[in-house]
């Protein structure tokens, strides 16, 4: 923020498995000299409690998003694509397993 | 929309802001203010506690106190990871504290005395935590909201070991009872003054409960606390120091005193009895770990351009 702070360590961000079959989830950042000491950190830190069993860690600054200002441009074409969906279609309620 | 209306609309249809949103520079800087605040209270609160865990008076005490305060570190963490999403920075963030140009909870600045303020700091201490944090659960900063829900999890375990421990000790000879009830005369107040002032001296609450960082009153989550004390103190056979405090059937609230305003506003200005030595404590671990993290920092570069490790 303020200038002259010297960012001793990078931020990375840490994904958690919470068990065998989930996704990796966002849990949160934290900050560590290199991505040997972010996994150690991130046991630490987010699995006190048998949160996990399995951890991603990802520099920060790695980390591609998509601007907030291109939501509509990105995400609102599916929205009148209501064929996409099943519901769309008209099935008559005697055709049984469909 | 532009962004402006977007951030309106999301908050009055309660629903989350997230980091790379627009959003009011106010809002961005009263949160930036609330969460490292809150961030220092976890990382300075481990210290009363701490003081302990050498002399906790059993394995199994040692153990449990071990933990509760490593939690308390990692719910710094969390925050200062949750800071960091606004754009502030956590290192900039300890150096404000250890100046003194951030502050953290008053409670902190007291003394823990004996054995027993371990157990009444569970009790009261991470039990007015519990009423302030669950309802920023639903914080409508979305990184915050989602680091007091970690935090509030963890909090349950605080309160209970706390409250067993005063459980054990009021099973246990007169002085041992003795020692509780003089930590709960001693906790009970500033227990309370961990609200904040009255709602009439708080100009910036109606602020944040507009943009929903807040969602209850100081005043609302002092009463809250009080009418779940009673019954907890009732329960462990401890009174509360307050010749006021009575249940009003009208109210269905209990009526109580009111703390001393000028003792919060001392100890929240740098007085309270023990404010120059957690910054000291603070600033000398600061700086004792300084070469550590510096030639973690070295060794890390040195893989790097060597082109082997886990370094990039
Ligand atoms: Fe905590
Ligand atoms: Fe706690």
């Amino acid at each position: 923020m303020s200038d002259g702070i010297r960012h001793e360590w990078p931020l990375f961000e840490v994904f958690v498995r919470a068990k065998r079959g989930l996704n990796h989830v966002h849990v949160g950042s934290l900050r560590a000299a290199d991505h040997g000491m972010a996994l150690q950190h991130a046991r630490d830190l987010y699995t006190r409690r048998n949160e996990g069993v399995s951890i991603w860690v990802v520099r920060s600054d790695d980390v591609v998003a998509s601007d907030p200002d291109d939501k509509a441009a990105y995400f609102e074409p599916s929205a009148d694509k209501v064929y996409r969906h099943p519901t769309y279609y008209a099935i008559p309620e005697s055709v049984p397993h469909i | 929309m532009t962004g402006e209306e977007i951030f309106a609309d999301t908050i009055a249809r309660d629903q989350r802001v997230e980091p790379r949103d627009w959003m009011p520079d106010g809002y961005r800087q009263t949160l930036i203010r609330q969460i490292a605040q809150h961030a220092h209270s976890e990382i300075i609160g481990m210290q009363p506690e701490g003081e302990w865990i050498t002399r906790a008076p059993s394995l199994r005490r040692k153990a449990i106190l071990l933990a509760k305060v490593q939690d308390e570190a990692g719910h710094g963490l969390y925050l200062y990871s949750a800071a960091e999403t606004l754009g502030a920075d956590r290192g900039d963030l300890t150096q404000r504290l250890i100046e003194g140009r951030q502050k953290y909870s008053s409670i902190f600045n007291y003394p823990t005395l004996s054995f027993a303020d371990v157990g009444v700091i569970g009790w009261l201490v991470d039990g007015a935590a519990i009423c302030n944090q669950v309802p920023l659960c639903r914080s409508s900063f979305g990184p915050y909201a989602r680091a007091m829900i970690r935090i509030c999890k963890e909090e349950s375990f605080h309160q209970r070991q706390g409250y067993e421990l005063l459980m054990t000790m009021m099973g246990g000879t007169p002085e041992q009872r003795d020692m509780v009830q003089d930590a709960v005369d001693r906790w009970w107040w500033p227990s309370l003054m961990m609200f904040g002032p009255p709602d009439a001296d708080s100009p910036n609450s109606a602020r944040s409960m507009a943009w929903k960082i807040k969602r209850h009153s100081n005043d609302e989550l002092r009463q809250r606390f009080v009418d779940m004390s009673v019954p907890q103190a009732e329960a462990l056979g401890v009174t509360l120091p307050d010749p006021e405090l009575r249940w009003n059937a009208e109210r269905e609230h209990y009526d109580f005193g009111t703390p001393d305003w000028s003792e919060l506003q001392r100890v929240i200005t740098g007085d309270g009895p023990l404010n120059r030595q957690r910054i000291a404590r603070r600033r000398q671990a600061d700086s004792d770990g300084a070469w550590v993290r510096e030639a973690a920092a070295a060794y890390a570069e040195k893989q790097r351009s060597a082109g082997n490790g886990s370094g990039r």
